[in-house]
């Protein structure tokens, strides 16, 4: 069995503790936490919903999935690996531009369909999203220029039927 | 009508059907001692210390097959109770403990004995709760009580700010708990349940597998009939002792490290293995990938997490282990029983194999006349007593004597931390099951480490009227450390020598009970003679061999059956 990395789609109490509880399961029992997003949800305020990203084989994420479940507070944990999904990122990366460098860094923000949000004397902030193989490779052009630092979302996903996920 | 918090968390515990509940006052909960100070149909055991309070709630829930309560202060009360609580974890026993707060307003404000005891208790609980809002305190308690007791029960905690004891509001009813995202599956898919009348059909030398889960469901009566009906021989975890008759022939005798060498044999050799409500601990399986290697697995429980976490079962069914050993004795009886229980040569064949390991090793010690060993004295408190005698133990060579020559005939007699290994939890555990059980006679056994860990509750056996007899088998070691030092790292015995040890009979005079002691073979059944039929406590102290070992053992690490014999 190999490890494979895994989108878990967990549906929760919005209530003051239950992030804990649930990065607290990780840390206890040896998981791996890639990346983690977490908002209330827009149809029911009652809820939130975590987007998670962890890596095991399929012993672990099986065992991963049944102690999300056990929590009380969880309501519902959907994997979302093997299933047709969408995802998206969301980065913003604050990036040296110096006037000479200005133009090949724009061109690139362009082919990425990107945004360049703030300015100053020698640096852009530029918003972008996609899936993490954009965001990487966006990154490693920007590299050369000089990046002076960069704040990332984590995944989020959902599935593309059009019922709602369980 | 107008209740204050105190009231409203009083009157909940009552309608829950508890009429005990051990705990040790503080600031933080006055208003609760206050409101039970009116209270006269719920009693309330003042233990001297918080762990033991824990402990008591625990062996009171399973001795009474209910649920334990426990109710302490906040900060270094609530603290205390942690080891209790992790305890009740492992050993998935439904308990609520309740703990003091500081007022809501100085939550946060690191107030006098302020600690966050939801935060500190979240990864050994079941679920806890803050309660913020008095309008929510009588759904809270309802919701703690219906999650610690149901699918596979658990510790719960509720930590209660000291406002909100105080505060008065108008009481309703909270109505039936309905929580969306918990509901356990107590009923068991019948395909797999046809799958193992298929396996059963199939197999030559079944074995079945008892654990706890079979204790918490009250599923004996049943498995013991699935035995009978297939002819199959049972073992069992350490938790799931008395969940089969001890004097039936088809017992086995406890499996794993300390387990006999017949119940470890028949793991290594059977082709079906049916286990019911257990978890696969590393002390039942020794090295996973020769435990049960030639059989096919059956595994019943409750929890899904428990099914492919330790063992891989070839047949997991996720159920209440009552309701799925039920449904499945049903389906046994629709077939042809000789189907059932095997070919009859095949199967006393397999009998036949597990009689020869039990004659090529038996369960045995020698009790020779100078030095008594720690083994006859469980013997002899086995026969000297009845099938309703409740033991608990302490934890160590003494917890494994007793499991190994105290042949238990009924679930919920034998009350031992099993999962934790909690030294110090005999003692108030005593207390508790005979809170439970005023009617029957409770023996702790202890060794003379593990007594002094809680001995301060002989007095909560005394104040509280709850006599428990002790047994201490005093070795003057940490025996079961002692045990691996001589084993594995060349008998050099660092800081186990306990021989600056109190007076144990002054001990129990000291509290007002009774204490006697012997190092006589020919001494040991008067004394406990004397000792049980004694109406109050009374400590029976035995002087034993000083480096007698728990045997049979299997090494960390090794197969169940390369066993180290006597």
């Amino acid at each position: 069995m190999s490890n494979q990395k895994h989108i878990l789609s967990i549906l929760v109490d919005n209530e003051p503790g239950v992030l804990s509880r649930i990065a607290g399961l990780f840390s206890g029992r040896g998981y791996n936490i890639e990346s983690l997003s977490v908002a209330q949800t827009a149809e029911n305020s009652a809820l939130s919903r975590i987007t998670m990203v962890t890596v095991g084989d399929d012993h672990i994420v099986e065992q991963i999935t049944k102690q999300l479940h056990k929590l009380i507070n969880v309501i519902t944990v959907n994997d979302l690996t093997d299933k047709k999904y969408v995802q998206r990122e969301l980065m913003l990366i604050k990036v040296n531009a110096k006037p000479e460098q200005r133009a090949e860094i724009l061109r690139i923000v362009d082919i990425f369909r990107c945004k360049v949000v703030d300015v100053g004397p020698e640096h852009y902030t530029i918003e972008m999203s996609g899936d993490d193989g954009k965001i990487e490779a966006f990154i490693d052009l920007l590299r050369p220029m000089g990046i002076i630092e960069t704040a990332r979302t984590g995944l989020i996903a959902l599935p593309r039927d059009k019922k709602k996920s369980k | 009508m107008k209740l204050k918090g105190a009231q409203i968390l009083i009157k909940m515990i009552k309608e829950e059907g508890v009429d005990t509940i051990f705990g040790y006052p503080g600031g933080a909960v006055i208003d609760i001692y206050d409101a039970l100070d009116n209270t006269t149909d719920l009693r309330h055991i003042l233990v001297r210390h918080e762990q033991a309070a824990v402990h008591a709630a625990d062996a009171y829930a399973r001795a009474k097959g209910t649920v334990g309560v426990a109710l302490v202060t906040s900060g270094p009360g609530a603290t205390n109770t942690v080891t209790g609580i992790a305890s009740a974890y492992m050993d998935s026993i439904p308990i609520v403990v309740f703990t003091g707060q500081v007022p809501t307003a100085l939550i946060g404000n690191d107030a006098f004995q302020e600690v966050d005891i939801v935060g500190i208790t979240r990864p050994c609980t079941k679920h806890n709760y803050l309660v913020k809002d008095i309008t929510k305190l009588a759904k809270t308690i309802k919701e703690a009580f219906h999650i610690a007791k149901s699918g596979r029960p658990g510790p719960v905690l509720v930590d209660l700010p000291k406002d909100v004891m105080a505060a008065m509001t108008e009481f309703e009813e909270p109505g039936e708990i309905d929580l969306k995202s918990y509901k356990p599956t107590y009923n068991p898919n019948m395909k797999q349940l046809s799958k193992v009348v298929e396996l059963i059909k199939e197999a030559k030398r079944p074995v079945i597998f008892s654990g706890g889960g079979v204790v918490l469901s009250k599923a004996s009566c049943e498995l013991t009939k699935l035995a009978k009906m297939m002819n199959c021989p049972v073992t069992a975890s350490l938790m799931g002792l008395g969940t089969f008759p001890g004097s039936d022939p088809l017992w086995l005798g406890m499996l794993g490290m300390h387990g006999t060498y017949r119940a470890n044999m028949s793991i290594g050799h059977c082709d079906l293995l049916i286990a019911v409500g257990v978890r696969f601990d590393d002390r039942v399986t020794g090295r996973k990938d020769k435990f049960a290697s030639e059989a096919k697995i059956v595994q019943i429980d409750i929890d899904p997490t428990s099914i492919h976490k330790n063992v891989e079962a070839n047949c997991p069914i996720v159920g209440d282990c009552k309701n799925t050993l039920e449904l499945l004795n049903s389906m046994l009886e629709g077939e042809n029983l000789a189907d059932i229980s095997g070919n009859p040569e095949e199967r006393q064949a397999w009998l036949d194999q597990i009689a020869q390991w039990r004659a090529a090793s038996p369960q045995r010690y020698e009790q020779k006349d100078d030095v008594i060993k720690p083994q006859f004295v469980i013997d002899r408190l086995h026969k000297l007593t009845d099938k309703n005698t409740i033991i608990t133990t302490e934890v160590g060579q003494n917890q494994m004597w007793t499991a190994q020559y105290y042949h238990f005939d009924q679930p919920n007699h034998f009350i031992t931390s099993g999962g934790l290994g909690v030294m110090g939890f005999g003692l108030p555990a005593a207390i508790g099951a005979k809170a439970a059980c005023p009617d029957k006679l409770v023996v702790c056994v202890a060794g003379d480490g593990s007594i002094q860990m809680n001995s301060q509750e002989l007095m909560t056996a005394i104040e509280s009227n709850l006599p428990v007899k002790i047994v201490i088998l005093n070795n003057r070691y940490l025996g079961m450390v002692r045990q691996w030092q001589e084993l594995f790292y060349d008998k050099r015995y660092s800081c186990t020598n306990m021989e600056k040890a109190p007076d144990f009979v002054k001990l129990a005079e000291a509290y007002g009970a009774i204490g006697m002691r012997t190092d006589k073979v020919n001494e040991v059944e008067e004394v406990l003679k004397k000792g049980l039929a004694y109406e109050g406590t009374v400590i029976m102290e035995f002087i034993v061999e000083r480096e007698e070992c728990v045997y049979p053992m299997v090494p960390a690490g090794v197969a169940i059956t390369e066993m180290l014999l006597v």
